[in-house]
């Protein structure tokens, strides 16, 4: 298939700063086979663990498919029209947005603050990033234990901290309407670190020429940040946002195992709804129709996303 | 105006390395002690969990239950390490995320590091076309797969197998997107100068292209085993025998066993985060410096 004869001699003559776009001989092309093989062993597991699984999950979700009977029939639109009528998917799907603006405000903020502080130039960077970073890398299940016992009534440091100060105990986890305010504050003490460190790598490559230029007029430290720093991150803020909107709308985990969706379902995130109905609900078809139209709505959420951030540029 | 700042300034010229812009501050007093304040509270709030369960974890039980704040005031014990190792279940996750993991990432790197060199080097038909379901592919919530892929393992008679915990996890269209744009990056005249001496692809491959982008290939095989390690949702539907579930699976499904022996509880996710604790101070700067690189790149 591929030329062979004249093996990148006359490559050696172009510029390389011209994007070499002659299709066979450009420079750094295979040239024995066309590199199809080295690709095969990815389209084998892709196409058996992703597309097998997203085309049978469409399937499912169009029947009545159940992980207690093997007898599945179709149902068509049944399950979709369904779950629009469901009450359980718009409050948990009410808490998944409830829990995503909670959570994404601060993991966006304190990110950015952290950032700005250990930026500034005073001492000790590594242990400064080593603290805000390291919760970051802790399974799930460690740091809900953790933050279990810290939320604990009587015992956890929570109420015992508020104690000392002669506040009354808070039922962090067990009152409706604080508990899915403690899973955000779990959230972000959990994975701040990585949007930290997206603002430190962003702030490290900022030009610093303005800043300078700016200081040498006089402007002081708090007028540069907003003026200057703040505008330059810009691009970098949008982009943290995104993909903290996009994460916390995911969430479950910590959830499930913090408070398995309670109190009385105050907490219940819409992907923890698709697990129970699907898993200990058993019905397979019905919470396959819910995920997809999830999904649905995050590939909606990213798009106007990225109009936003695209008109931003 | 700017003639007075002028001076001082000119000595500490930007030396690059600093990296950091000590500008940022400028040379006020208040603005760095206010500021270093902030960091220290924010810090102080960051550790305070680790170091309440820490406290936690080597004390009696007693003195944990004790009223007051309790973590401060026992008598320092490895009780409660000792009697979750003698239990056992505990080591055996900890093989078993460590076997996992490791399994994950191997096939993970092998299998993506050749589908990108694959799609930054190849000629073959529908190249483009696959990248793009590639690419399109990393917006897909692994969330959404769990119900059919659990469908699939029980029709291949997988569910509560190493196998199905692993499968699944090695497909990383992500890794792939990264690798590939590195691999377009890499200059090609090394490997021109091989093919020319009549080098296979493969071994220009192995022996030219992968030595030059180690450093990329490090931070995709680091992230990939921290998710392997830290992955929760599909070991916990995909296995139900003890013996095969992964620490944060296992120490799930116990987690509300240990009931108030909290200095056991926190003796165990302790040890369950030591080996990333490990890993990152380990590779701590190839890690902060892939999440830049990798973060962005995933945009």
């Amino acid at each position: 298939m591929t030329t062979t004869a004249p093996l990148g001699t006359e490559d050696r003559t172009q510029s390389p700063a011209v994007p070499a776009r002659g299709r066979r001989t450009a420079l750094g092309r295979i040239r024995t086979g066309n590199g199809l093989v080295f690709v095969l062993p990815f389209l084998l597991v892709f196409a058996l663990f992703m597309v097998w699984p997203i085309v049978q999950g469409i399937w499912m979700s169009f029947t009545d498919s159940s992980l207690a009977l093997r007898d599945t029939h179709f149902v068509g639109l049944d399950n979709y029209t369904e779950a629009f009528g469901d009450p359980d998917v718009w409050s948990s799907l009410g808490n998944t947005l409830f829990f995503t603006v909670v959570s994404s405000v601060p993991l966006v903020v304190v990110a950015l603050a952290m950032a700005l502080l250990v930026h500034s130039g005073l001492a000790g960077q590594w242990a400064w990033r080593l603290s805000f970073f390291a919760p970051y890398l802790l399974p799930v299940t460690v740091v809900t234990m953790i933050w279990t016992w810290l939320y604990q009534p009587e015992l956890g440091m929570a109420n015992q901290l508020l104690d000392t100060f002669g506040i009354a105990p808070v039922g962090w986890l067990s009152d409706e309407s604080v508990a899915m305010w403690s899973v955000a504050a779990l959230t972000v003490w959990w994975t701040v670190g990585f949007n930290f460190l997206l603002y430190l790598a962003a702030l490290q490559s900022l030009p610093t020429t303005f800043d300078e230029a700016a200081a040498l007029d006089g402007a002081g430290a708090w007028r540069r940040l907003w003026s200057i720093t703040l505008p330059q991150l810009r691009r970098t803020t949008g982009l943290v946002a995104m993909l903290q909107v996009l994460a916390s709308l995911k969430v479950f985990d910590q959830i499930y195992i913090l408070t398995k969706g309670g109190p009385n379902g105050s907490t219940r995130p819409v992907l923890e709804y698709v697990y129970d109905v699907g898993f200990t609900g058993y019905r397979l078809g019905y919470a396959s129709a819910v995920s997809y139209l999830f999904f649905a709505l995050i590939v909606l959420v990213s798009l106007v996303q990225l109009r936003l951030f695209r008109r931003e540029d | 105006m700017s003639a007075t700042a002028t001076p001082p300034r000119t000595r500490r010229r930007p030396s690059r390395d600093t990296a950091g812009s000590p500008l940022l501050l400028g040379h006020g007093r208040l603005p760095r002690v206010l500021a270093g304040t902030a960091l220290v509270v924010l810090a102080v709030v960051w550790l305070l969990p680790f170091v309440w369960a820490v406290l936690t974890s080597v004390q009696s039980e007693e003195d944990v239950n004790a009223p007051g704040l309790s973590p401060l005031k026992g008598a320092f014990t490895l009780d409660a390490y000792q009697q979750i190792l003698e239990r056992g279940n505990v080591s055996v996750w900890a093989f078993n995320s460590l076997l996992i993991s490791a399994l994950v990432t191997l096939v993970t790197v092998a299998v993506s590091t050749l589908a990108a060199y694959g799609f930054s080097r190849g000629t073959f038909r529908g190249r483009r076309a696959l990248l793009a379901v590639t690419v399109a592919a990393i917006m897909v919530p692994p969330q959404l797969l769990v119900v059919p892929l659990f469908d699939q393992m029980t029709l291949f008679n997988l569910v509560d197998t190493y196998a199905a915990v692993i499968l699944p996890q090695v497909v990383a269209p992500m890794m792939v997107f990264i690798l590939k744009r590195f691999f377009d990056a890499v200059p090609k005249e090394l490997e021109e100068a091989a093919r020319i001496d009549g080098a296979s692809e493969f071994r220009v491959f192995r022996s030219v292209v992968l030595p030059l982008s180690r450093p990329i290939v490090a931070a995709v095989a680091i992230f990939v085993f921290i998710g392997a390690w830290n992955n929760f949702m599909w070991p916990f539907v995909v296995t139900n025998d003890p013996d095969l579930m992964t620490l944060p699976v296992g120490l799930a499904t116990v987690k509300d066993a240990y009931g108030i022996q909290y200095a056991q509880s926190m003796a165990s996710a302790l040890l369950a985060a030591l080996p990333l604790i490990v890993v990152f101070l380990l590779f701590q700067r190839r890690i902060v410096n892939s999440v830049a690189t990798t973060g962005l790149g995933g945009s």
